[in-house]
């Protein structure tokens, strides 16, 4: 009776999905969550880094030379001369009250015309700015001011420039940095989205009905066990699946707005039908995998609660193996890496998003992950029929 | 006479955790549960399994059901061994336990029909069905209000039906009014008497002497995990009742009067 693993999926489904509050719960809210979160992460960071449009900024300078004066006049600062750097004068940047002290040394101007690299033995002319780091105007007017010094610096005396034209000298491509960035984030990201779907939903599934004595009605139906244990794996591996694909939509939406480049250097529509295909490829095995083992984990546990504190280990190691995308440089390409269950899957997403795709390494990943997901199904469906994980 | 259910030598040894030793003051780890359990039951009749709590009978029950395994002995339901065929015992048999729960989520009419595709029962013979039996027990009102929101009597009743969606020839039921008002437990037995007149053959167990005297037709009485007497009903009462009856054989067995 193959009929009866649809019957199971269709009692989960109808279980889940009939649940309005925990269907949106599980696979609405993850995805905007996220969304909102990152998007809000990321313009939280772009604004501090950046000051007010309008804002003034209130300088002290002692010993303005003419030639810079008309300089400062352009720019939005309120200039107040102070005769000395004292320590008064420093207190003010300390505690944020002025953004910048700029100390001139007398005769500037005099001393520049005069100064000749070449001859002279002596140290050049000296400006010094005192600035408050932790303000972000401080910051800013220090960053603005260095910017307009070496400028004026290089009017003085221009030999030569680099890069001055206005042309865009960074010649890397929208995929390559998307690739960079995407393959180091998202597929530590989409692991650990993916495990706290599945973890949201099999301990309850497995656990919760091993918990409340429905199992045991399953378990005197002529069904095979095996049946039941696809059924469920299946069955949950698609929820979860939508859980996860939830959390990556928002993530490869509000990624850009993260990383802080909306002018659109980076972004998810790089890659085509094919990257895309083989990444749904290796999310479903995943998925199932993940599936898998959380209910066999959930199925020893005597009730959720047990089932939730029993999985700890293994989301703690899935978090880890998750990170590993982050580090190294890039996929390794030898096939053995893609035999270990979930090392396999971050690294192939690496690849797929880094545009370095090894096909045989998908391959060999989607089998050894089947090849995981019935491993598993066959040890789920043995302790259903084990009265000592079912009925003690 | 055919006989439905063959019963040889069965036997069921539980090993107790630490915290069980300590609760029953015993250095035992092993507890007998059923101890070489061998009896008959034939088609068309009722026959009950007495004994005191913790005797034995929830477990043959279970052994009988497929849900534990036995470690000695067999048993053989209309043909099919219970440890070598477990799934034809399966599909030969209507099982109800209190223990055997319903999601709460759920309603009558889906848990009906849903466990009907599991039997493998055809739509039209489902259909048909369900409807004579929700009509029969009051449930056809119900049929669309969640398990969790029915009360517990509707909610035994609800059980007692889809347990029965494939209509089994063989009923087995562990302690079939337990927790029932007496209003339920009268439809229950009513339901295991007419259960009868159609020709089915019903395993029941329980502790309550007046149940078995009011439908069982042959009885076996388990003390400590061994079956002490086994006969027709009339047989082992003799002149006096069952309950004297079953005194007088507990102090056999045991060795000392309750």
């Amino acid at each position: 009776m193959k009929n009866s693993i649809l019957a199971i999926i269709k009692k989960e489904f109808v279980r889940f999905f009939g649940d309005k509050r925990m269907a949106i719960i599980t696979i609405f809210l993850p995805g905007v969550l996220i969304y909102a979160m990152y998007s809000i992460m990321g313009e939280g960071m772009m604004g501090r880094m950046t000051a007010d449009e309008d804002y003034i900024y209130n300088i002290s300078v002692v010993n303005m030379p003419q030639s810079i004066e008309p300089m400062m006049k352009n720019l939005p600062f309120r200039v107040e001369s102070a005769a000395e750097v004292n320590e008064n004068e420093r207190a003010k940047i300390t505690n944020k009250e002025t953004d910048l002290l700029v100390v001139f040394p007398e005769d500037f101007d005099a001393a520049v015309a005069a100064y000749d690299m070449k001859t002279s033995g002596e140290m050049a002319p000296q400006i010094e700015m005192f600035y408050n780091s932790t303000k972000t105007e401080s910051s800013e007017v220090y960053r603005m001011m260095t910017e307009a010094f070496d400028s004026y610096e290089s009017t003085l005396a221009n030999k030569f420039d680099v890069n001055g034209g206005e042309g865009v000298y960074d010649l890397a491509s929208k995929e390559d940095e998307t690739g960079m960035i995407f393959s180091m984030m998202l597929p530590m990201l989409l692991l650990i989205f993916l495990f706290s779907g599945c973890m949201s939903i099999a301990p309850e599934a497995i656990a919760g009905e091993k918990e409340r004595g429905t199992i045991a009605t399953l378990l005197v139906t002529p069904m095979k066990r095996s049946h039941l244990a696809l059924g469920k794996i299946i069955s949950l591996g698609v929820i979860a699946l939508l859980s996860g694909l939830s959390s990556f939509l928002g993530t490869m939406l509000s990624l850009p707005k993260m990383m802080g480049t909306e002018s659109g250097t980076i972004g998810a529509d790089v890659y085509g039908v094919n990257e895309y295909m083989m990444l749904l490829f290796i999310i479903l095995t995943t998925v199932l995998v993940m599936v898998a083992a959380l209910s066999v984990i959930s199925a020893y546990a005597k009730s959720v609660k047990e089932a939730s504190t029993a999985i700890m280990p293994l989301m703690v190691i899935v978090m880890l193996v998750a990170f590993s995308s982050m580090l190294g440089s890039g996929a390794p390409t030898e096939w053995y890496w893609y035999v270990i269950p979930f090392y396999n899957s971050v690294q192939c997403m690496n690849s797929i998003f880094a545009f370095a795709v090894l096909p045989v390494n998908i391959v060999i990943t989607l089998l050894s992950n089947l090849v995981y997901v019935l491993f598993l199904a066959a040890g789920l469906a043995k302790m259903f029929d084990s009265e000592k994980i079912m009925y003690l | 006479m055919e006989e439905i259910l063959k019963v040889e030598g069965l036997g069921k040894t539980f090993t107790l955790s630490k915290k069980q030793q300590k609760l029953e003051k015993t250095k035992d780890k092993k507890r007998i549960a059923v101890n070489d359990l061998t009896f008959t039951a034939y088609k068309g009749e009722v026959f009950g399994l007495l004994g005191p709590n913790g005797a034995g009978k929830t477990t043959t029950l279970r052994m009988l059901a497929t849900l534990i395994k036995p470690d000695q002995g067999d048993a053989l339901i209309d043909g099919s061994s219970v440890i070598r065929e477990p799934e034809q015992v399966r599909s030969k048999i209507g099982f109800l336990t209190s223990e055997l729960k319903l999601e709460q989520f759920f309603t009558p009419n889906y848990l009906y029909d849903f466990f009907s595709g599991l039997y493998g029962v055809e739509p039209e013979v489902r259909d048909e069905r369900k409807r004579k039996m929700f009509d029969r027990f009051g449930i056809s009102e119900f049929a669309e209000v969640k398990v969790g929101n029915l009360s517990t009597g509707m909610k035994q009743k609800v059980s007692l039906v889809i347990s029965l969606v494939h209509d089994p020839q063989i009923i087995i039921f562990d302690e079939p009014t337990n927790g029932l008002d007496v209003i339920t437990a009268k439809v229950v037995t009513d339901f295991l008497l007419e259960l009868k007149k159609d020709g089915k053959s019903i395993i029941v167990s329980t502790h309550i002497f007046s149940l078995i005297e009011k439908i069982c037709d042959r009885v076996g009485i388990i003390i400590q995990g061994k079956m002490t007497v086994c006969d027709d009903l009339k047989s082992v009462t003799g002149e006096k009742t069952l309950e004297e009856r079953f005194f007088e054989i507990y102090e056999e067995t045991v060795g000392e009067a309750v």
